[in-house]
């Protein structure tokens, strides 16, 4: 099988899905002739053409809405955020017109649009370039979001998100971009709303998605290495819809739970997925549900302060840790 | 300076199509002091802004494109509705919160939508739905079809980014859209000249985006359907898009809530002598279609075709509690359903 960079992933299912349905297209700053800022477009221009490969200006709430319209009429447009901390100049776009036009015209008409780009906290990027937007866009009814952490699963959920009928939220990371998997020639879809294992074990459940994924798997590995303790990692793929099945049934076989996200811990995902486990698993649990987020303050430039600002692979572990009495 | 020339159309509307925009005309007027009335009987909940003095604007223009042809409008979207053809008993379901509402009951006064119709809406938040009649005419000509998208808006939304943001990818992109601000002399209760820094709104857009910009009468339907006409001509032609200034004015607050506080009797009586009604009746009067007779008779007719749709949108049942799952996403999903 041949293994791939997840930039690739994501040009390979952008590419297929143009191929196969006209009414595809590519939008977003520097996407066409720049080749993309972080180069996931690469070679889509000379592929597919100006029209279908488009720059836009730096005019985000122009663009997106833009691309909310073109879909209003069956079009499926892909808008490429920079970050998706530019998303906020266009929040109005796509938290109110984006998943509210199905409701409000009664179920008339839908909106086939993706938006995609990098969420997260970057590289020392300051306090407005660093924001990691799931918790606020899973919270928007009519708005699906999808946060994949391997070229795999990158490739296999946005040709989905491409083909879905509603608008769906598409969350990639600066720092994976580069990272390398295996990737199958053929195709292959990812059902949203399915949460992959990607670590079993009996100790303790640990849920992440997108870039914590790789942090948990880390911390995982660590644990195993120097306790023995056999953790079991789930990877969302998708926030909204979510699959609580395999988080809940993971739970009642470890009974313990330690959610992994980049964003606050203020009404955060993990605060949602806690609620949910305390609902469910209560008599299971054998003890609270723990939370590993980013420390709630505005990202700070420094490289050591964003380190400390930004869950890492130790803070995971010792939550883990913390989460299952381990005394060591 | 940007010149753009937009050649005048010579085509003159039929008889026939006189008389169909004045039964529209009369039909939006009485539509919407029938909303009024059942506004103040708590039948119609939320807000509502009421067409009436401006029936002129949604007549002239949707008359003198194809029904093929997109049109998106903001939240003062009643006459549009209607002027698109859509039947008033889905309007008032809609507005009385019936499962038989053009929305189910979901949108309310604000959001009327008819997409078999290619009516898009029906949008709230002041000048949010411009970026999407770019979409739409971007659609248009990546498709390449022989179509427009006409978006309509008050002068309230003229300040807002995404007019300007929109406006520059319509002229970046040469799209076939024709953006129609009617200009009635306030958003909401602050007079434009309280607003807008250049006050000759048909300026702000020839300069700035490439899009040539023009004044019409928003009070003579006859100078809607020409300059339009003209306008649709020359995005068709694939000539990029066009920016009206549609000189109108609202009779009635900018919502029922409304206590007028910042304009005159006497100013909303000066307007009311140039009502459009009465000019497209007048002009109809000495082409002898019609009389004193047949004027009292279609007013008649429709008072009792609105009075008949009312009654029948009022008596229905409302949506189902269930209702509130659907529409949402194309397959509904949990935990919380």
């Amino acid at each position: 099988m041949p293994v791939i960079q997840m930039r690739e992933a994501l040009n390979q299912a952008m590419c297929e899905e143009m191929e196969r349905d006209p009414d595809v297209f590519l939008m977003g700053e520097e996407v066409a002739e720049y080749d993309g800022a972080y180069k996931v477009s690469q070679g889509m221009l000379a592929k597919f053409g100006p029209m279908r490969v488009v720059d836009s200006p730096i005019s985000e709430c122009g663009f997106a809405g833009l691309g909310v319209g073109a879909a209003m009429v069956g079009m499926r447009p892909i808008i490429e955020f920079m970050t998706f901390s530019f998303s906020l100049v266009a929040f109005d776009q796509v938290v109110n017109n984006a998943p509210k036009v199905r409701h409000m015209s009664g179920g008339q008409l839908s909106v086939p649009i993706v938006f995609r780009g990098i969420s997260g906290p970057g590289q020392q990027l300051g306090a407005t370039h660093s924001w990691t937007v799931d918790a606020i866009y899973t919270h928007v009814p009519g708005l699906k979001v999808v946060i994949p952490s391997t070229p795999y699963d990158a490739k296999g959920l946005l040709k989905t998100a491409i083909r879905d009928n509603d608008p769906v939220i598409f969350l990639e990371n600066e720092s994976m971009y580069g990272n390398r998997g295996e990737v199958p020639e053929e195709e292959y879809l990812i059902e949203f709303g399915r949460a992959d294992i990607k670590r079993p074990g009996t100790d303790c459940t640990v849920v992440g998605w997108g870039h914590t994924v790789l942090t948990a798997m880390a911390a995982a590995e660590e644990l195993e290495k120097s306790h023995g303790i056999n953790v079991e990692v789930i990877d969302l793929r998708t926030l909204r819809p979510m699959d609580l099945d395999s988080i809940l049934t993971s739970v009642k076989k470890t009974g313990y739970c330690v959610t992994v996200e980049e964003g606050y811990p203020t009404c955060g995902v993990g605060a949602e997925i806690a609620a949910q486990v305390q609902q469910h698993c209560f008599d299971d649990l054998d003890n609270s549900v723990v939370r590993v987020a980013a420390l709630d303050v505005p990202m700070p430039y420094s490289k050591p302060l964003l380190q400390h600002v930004v869950p890492g692979v130790e803070r995971v572990a010792e939550a883990i840790k913390q989460a299952i009495y381990f005394q060591g | 300076m940007t010149t753009v020339t937009v050649p005048a159309v010579k085509a003159e509307p039929t008889d026939a199509e006189l008389m169909q925009w004045y039964r529209q005309m009369v039909l939006i007027r009485q539509f919407e002091l029938r909303c009024a009335q059942s506004y103040q009987q708590q039948k119609i909940g939320g807000f509502c802004h009421l067409y009436v003095g401006q029936e002129a604007v949604a007549v002239g223009s949707i008359g003198a494109v194809r029904p093929d042809d997109y049109i998106i409008t903001a939240y003062r979207d009643h006459g549009h509705a209607i002027a698109r053809g859509m039947d008033i008993y889905p309007l008032f379901g809609e507005l009385y919160g019936k499962r038989s509402g053009c929305s189910h009951g979901k949108g309310g006064s604000m959001h009327f939508f008819d997409a078999e119709k290619n009516f898009f809406g029906g949008h709230a938040i002041v000048g949010a739905h411009i970026p999407l009649a770019v979409g739409l005419g971007w659609a248009i000509k990546y498709r390449k079809q022989d179509r427009v998208a006409l978006c309509y808006f008050g002068d309230g939304a003229i300040n807002q980014g995404s007019f300007h943001e929109a406006l520059n990818l319509a002229g970046l992109f040469k799209l076939p859209c024709i953006f129609l601000v009617e200009n009635n002399g306030y958003g909401m209760g602050t007079h434009v000249h309280r607003a807008s820094a250049v006050t000759d709104l048909k300026l702000r857009t020839a300069d700035a985006y490439g899009i040539p910009g023009k004044d019409v009468d928003g009070m003579d339907c006859l100078a809607m359907y020409r300059m339009v006409r003209s306008a649709a001509d020359y995005c068709r032609a694939g000539n990029g898009s066009i920016f009206l200034e549609v000189k109108t004015y609202r009779y009635r607050g900018h919502s029922m809530s409304d206590p007028q506080k910042y304009r005159t009797r006497e100013e909303v009586a000066e307007f009311q002598k140039h009502d459009p009604i009465g000019r497209l009746e007048k002009i109809l009067q000495e082409k002898r279609l019609l009389d004193d007779a047949k004027i009292s008779a279609i007013a008649d007719e429709i008072h009792r075709e609105v009075e008949a749709a009312h009654e029948k949108a009022d008596a229905d049942p409302t949506p189902d509690l269930e209702d509130v799952w659907t529409d949402i996403y194309a397959q509904p999903f949990g935990p919380y359903r």
